[in-house]
């Protein structure tokens, strides 16, 4: 029978606004988890290199726990889980925690490996100029790890992009969760699929091809700044 | 004037420094020389703070370096040090280089950070490479740059820890000739240094190190015509050859 199948793309045509919105909520997702796990990847990097137990420990739990469960897991700990002891979340706060959690526990372990590029004795000559040590990191070493870690977090980016996909077993109508309750209504399964693959596909070469753009912009000097 | 009382320093079970003191005048240059591994670099980083004793005491013009509540990066700012692997900031160019410390230490306005870098990187000879990155310079070069960066500061005192020691041989004499204008200049000048020559000729006084410990201190005419002590005397046979 599959020979004979014919496809009809007019539902789809027509939830065309719908799908749009989903890609939409996926992005926001994938660029705001990002960024907040950035941020807090920057300071677990810091807390695992510190040397100190009260610092390091916790930093290193969450980075293994992030890095060594599935995604979907955290987001059901979540989205179920969590409802046993606390308040429970809705699907947006718990999808976008979970991959908040995620995206700090690997950047930090790219944070991690781009540190371990660049001598310490770079920090010893920051510090030995009376530098603060914030000061230190923030016109010395961070200009430095921005070159080594830019493409590895342009990876990351891109796997949290996909990974809001999970947040269709919580219901929520990112692009993936649109598209599985539009193809239960209409029944035209495959098409939805084929366009909302193309669709991902179309954003993470965007998304490429926007970091290539900004390597361009963000590290002119990136070659010129080799070390020894 | 740099006093150090009988300073401690272990790396875990390792005693580097066994009770050393010695005091620095203003003005004057002192050579530290005495085989590798012996605790000259430690001495210097524990000077500017950089690193921490374990007993004793450093005192820079009556502060106590390592004393609790005392401002290292305040303290720092009139202690410049120079380092064997040049670290220069390989992002920056050597004007920026340069400008760092006055700008983001001293907070001095843009301009005048840079006007204090452009005459220090002048005083170097690096005049011409205001704007070339690390990468583009040659060892003596960035080594010239990181004394500047250091100068930019303006400075009551220099640690320069073997500062041409990583360098090819052709190069080591512009280092030495910037760091021999230095000490004519009046600058109160703590070296490190395996070129005996520098010791012999630009040195106020010399101090053989060994073993965690002084061995023996004194002008450096005497030192190198009749050291006191026989480990002296085969170092400097030892390295002289
Ligand atoms: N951060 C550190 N941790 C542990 N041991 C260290 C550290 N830094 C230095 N040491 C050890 O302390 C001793 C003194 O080192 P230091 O670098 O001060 O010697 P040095 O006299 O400067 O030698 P060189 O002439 O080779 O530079 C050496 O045995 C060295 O291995
Ligand atoms: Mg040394």
């Amino acid at each position: 029978m599959f020979g004979s199948y014919t496809f009809d793309w007019t539902p789809v045509w027509n939830a065309a606004p719908e799908l749009l919105y989903g890609a939409y909520v996926s992005l926001q997702i994938a660029v705001l988890t990002f960024l907040l796990g950035s941020a807090i990847a920057f300071f677990l990097a810091l807390a695992k290199n510190s040397g100190r137990a009260i610092l390091s420990v916790p930093a290193n739990a969450w980075i293994e726990v992030s890095r060594n469960t599935p995604c979907l897991f955290q987001i059901y700990m979540l989205y179920f889980g969590l409802g046993a002891i606390a308040p429970s979340l809705d699907s947006y706060s718990s999808v976008f925690l979970a991959i908040t959690f995620n995206n700090a526990g690997y950047m930090a372990e790219i944070i991690r490996g781009g540190l371990k590029a660049i001598p310490p004795t770079q920090t010893r000559a920051a510090r030995g100029l009376g530098l603060t040590a914030p000061r230190a990191y923030l016109f010395v070493i961070v200009p430095q790890l921005i070159p080594v870690i830019y493409f590895p977090s342009v990876n990351q980016f891109i796997w949290s992009l996909l990974n809001t996909s999970l947040g269709m077993i919580v219901g929520l109508n990112e692009l993936t969760g649109v598209t599985y309750s539009l193809q239960s209504i209409t029944f035209r399964t495959f098409e939805f699929f084929i366009v909302t693959a193309a669709l991902y596909y179309v954003m993470v070469k965007i998304v490429t091809a926007l970091g290539a753009w900004g390597s361009r912009v963000l590290l002119p000097n990136a070659t010129k700044g080799e070390r020894r | 004037m740099i006093v150090l009382n009988n300073v401690e320093k272990r790396y875990g079970s390792l005693e580097v420094l066994k009770g050393v003191s010695f005091t620095v005048e203003t003005g004057e240059v002192l050579s530290i020389i005495g085989p590798s591994g012996s605790g000259k670099s430690t001495i210097l980083q524990c000077m500017n703070g950089l690193e921490p004793i374990q007993g004793g005491e450093i005192i820079v013009d009556g502060v106590s370096v390592h004393a609790k509540g005392t401002n290292l990066n305040t303290l720092r700012q009139k202690i410049g040090i120079v380092f064997q692997q040049f670290n220069t900031f390989p992002h920056l160019t050597a004007i920026q280089n340069a400008a760092l410390g006055p700008r983001r230490v001293l907070g001095a306005p843009k301009k005048e950070a840079v006007e204090r870098a452009r005459v220090q990187l002048e005083k170097v000879g690096l005049g011409d490479k205001l704007d070339h990155y690390p990468s583009q310079l040659s060892g003596g070069q960035q080594q010239r740059l990181a004394i500047a960066r250091a100068l930019a500061m303006e400075p009551s005192y220099m640690l320069f820890d073997e500062v041409t020691s990583a360098l090819d041989p052709g190069l080591v004499r512009e280092v030495l000739e910037t760091m021999k204008l230095l000490a004519e200049d009046g600058m109160t000048i703590v070296a490190v240094t395996h070129e005996m020559a520098f010791a012999r000729d630009v040195s106020t006084r010399v101090a053989y190190f060994d073993a965690g410990n002084i061995v023996e201190i004194g002008p450096a005419r005497e030192i190198f015509a009749n050291p006191a002590h026989a480990s002296t005397s085969a170092f400097l046979s030892h390295i002289q050859h």
